[in-house]
């Protein structure tokens, strides 16, 4: 079968693999009909996770069908259309007993502090991910879903991360009807997690970015004021002004470990690799926020130490949440806001390319070239 | 303006948002959303049919966090360690816990080591690795590069990209061009001080 494949640090190419093999008895193979390239495969594809291994395939967002199934599955059948989501989880630990999906004990070696997630290193488990022809998804009669027949591919792929993740944000920012909402990124995350806000009644959301392109998408598709950092001296300063000098009640962190913004932490962050990541926007959501307020993080940062502003956040009495979003816990809900036309995921897809052209994909994403912002990937043999 | 105990006033009320933004407020309850509480016990809602998943069979070694009191039930199969970068990684799994600095460190170290590995091993494989291709390049053409970062602020970070990208390349360039240097300055030393044993002797010449 043909998959991406990493070939060190801002570099892939499209191979020859073998198709994945069966090796648990609730293991099923699935045939990839649409994949999606996200925003936090970029810090795979930048070298900056631990244990990326060459000839390792990205790829956590991705839909398709069953091709076989091993001997205990019971919930899925060949030819099932099913959509994945990112976490793999086994159901039956501590932790997936208690809803939290995205942690599961069961299913990655190779750390503790992390769940399981396709195509996302050795660090998350050393699974091959959904940007090839075929992959493994094991637990499946735990993780994938049947697609309903009324909801499109590109519509589920945008809910096996992205989608979810946004709106799972907006909930841990803990929003009460009238909450000033400020979102860091206009990237697919934030643009999810800024409509969401909405969903659970905030009375104002700022979207801030510094690419003008995306800040246009997130007034037309999350209705938000927007913020181009670009644009003024100081953004915290400017926050401040524009919520009566309070600060805003709920700060969503939709950017993460490359964050621009600020020279020195970007260089020592995404280029140096010196720092889990850049903790530009975290900070700006730590300044930003008002006192006893919350901040809720969605940006992926690495295991590594990163510079952040935590003195501040003590002193001024946040609360700060995040986690990996336990995707098929925020499905049932979501696909009621699809089917309902509160959300159409599909509307922030930009680009589609072929698997074969992968490697110009990545390059056009990472370089948030030609209006990127939501790019997938197409795969021949489906 | 006075600090006040009030909340600022909106620009909009909730009837006009909800008149404007579609769904606005439909999961207003906190408690009613899907993880509105973080932790939800529910064991049967997952699909497990197991109490405790089957082992998955281990065909070769397979590293692990010495966090993890096991190796997992399940696990991935994907580019099993191998090499000299295969023998750091191994060693930051079992040596550190992922609370260590080392631990992160050295699998940094061993993924930069098998990128090295895999270049070398490239030039005598079959498929040498082709950078113009594998970098997407071809993206500033098609996706208008210049024209998209025009008045961009991570310009500056962008050029940053091409010494990550090129920089390796071109020191693996220069290490090697000296290397053969002084190796062809080293035989042509030793070629011109060797006496040619077909020429005759001339005078003053001893053997």
């Amino acid at each position: 079968m043909q998959a991406m494949v990493y070939r060190g640090p801002y570099r892939i190419r499209v191979e020859e693999k073998d198709v994945p093999a069966i090796e648990h008895p609730n293991d099923a193979i699935v045939r990839v009909r649409l994949a999606a390239i996200c925003g936090s495969d970029l810090h795979l594809y930048h070298g900056m996770m631990p244990d990326t291994r060459i000839g390792h395939t990205f790829g956590h967002e991705f839909v398709g069908v069953v091709h076989e199934v091993g001997s205990s599955v019971q919930n899925l059948r060949v030819g099932d259309r099913v959509m994945v989501p990112f976490n793999i989880f086994c159901g039956s630990c501590f932790f997936c007993a208690r809803g939290l999906y995205a942690n599961c004990h069961n299913v990655n070696p190779n750390a503790t502090a992390v769940g399981a997630i396709y195509g996302y290193s050795h660090t998350t488990g050393g699974y091959d991910g959904g940007q090839a022809e075929y992959v493994r998804v094991p637990f499946a009669d735990v993780g994938p879903s049947v697609i309903p027949d009324w909801l499109g591919d590109e519509d589920a792929v945008l809910l096996t991360d992205a989608g979810p993740t946004g709106y799972f944000g907006a909930q841990l920012g803990g929003i009460v009807e009238g909450d000033v909402v400020v979102v860091f990124g206009a990237g697919p995350v934030g643009l999810f997690a800024a409509r969401s806000a909405w969903l659970m009644g905030a009375g104002r959301v700022i979207v801030v970015d510094h690419l003008q392109y995306r800040l246009d998408l997130a007034r037309s598709f999350a209705f938000a004021e927007t913020l181009n950092f670009v644009e003024v001296d100081d953004v915290v300063l400017e926050l401040k002004r524009l919520t009566d000098w309070l600060g805003a009640d709920v700060a969503i962190d939709a950017v993460g470990a490359e964050a621009d913004g600020n020279l020195l932490q970007h260089i020592t962050a995404a280029k140096l690799k010196l720092q889990g990541g850049s903790p530009i926007a975290l900070n700006w959501a730590i300044d930003g926020v008002r006192k006893g307020g919350t901040v809720s993080v969605l940006g992926a940062y690495g295991p590594t130490p990163s510079l952040v502003k935590f003195g501040d956040a003590l002193n001024k009495g946040l609360t700060i949440r995040g986690n990996q979003c336990p995707v098929k816990r925020q499905w049932p809900r979501l696909l009621d806001h699809v089917k309902n036309g509160y959300l159409r995921p599909s509307d922030i897809v930009t680009h589609r390319f072929p698997l074969e052209h992968i490697a110009e994909a990545y390059h056009t994403f990472s370089a948030k070239l030609d209006g990127i912002v939501k790019p997938l990937v197409t795969v021949s043999g489906a | 303006m006075p600090y006040t105990k009030d909340k600022p006033s909106l620009p909009e009320t909730s009837e006009q948002l909800r008149a404007r933004i579609p769904g606005w407020g439909a999961d207003l309850d906190p408690a009613d959303r899907p993880s509105g509480s973080r932790e939800r016990f529910d064991p049967g809602a997952t699909g497990a049919h197991w109490d405790v998943p089957q082992q998955q069979p281990q065909r070769l070694p397979r590293e692990r966090s010495i966090e993890h009191g096991r190796l997992t039930p399940v696990f991935g199969t994907a580019q099993p360690l191998h090499g000299p970068s295969g023998a750091v990684r191994r060693y930051a799994y079992r040596r550190f816990s992922e609370g260590r600095l080392a631990h992160w460190l050295l699998l940094v170290l061993g993924d930069r080591m098998e990128t090295a590995e895999a270049r070398m091993r490239s030039y005598v494989s079959r498929r040498p690795d082709n950078p113009l291709a594998e970098t997407g390049l071809i993206g500033e053409f098609r996706s208008h590069g210049l024209r998209s970062r025009a008045g961009r602020v991570d310009r500056r970070h962008q050029l940053l990209d091409l010494v990550v990208v090129a920089g390796p390349t071109l020191l693996r360039i220069g290490i090697v061009t000296l290397l053969v240097r002084r190796v062809v300055r080293a035989v042509v030393k030793v070629a011109r001080s060797t006496p040619d044993p077909s020429r005759p002797l001339s005078r003053g010449d001893s053997r």
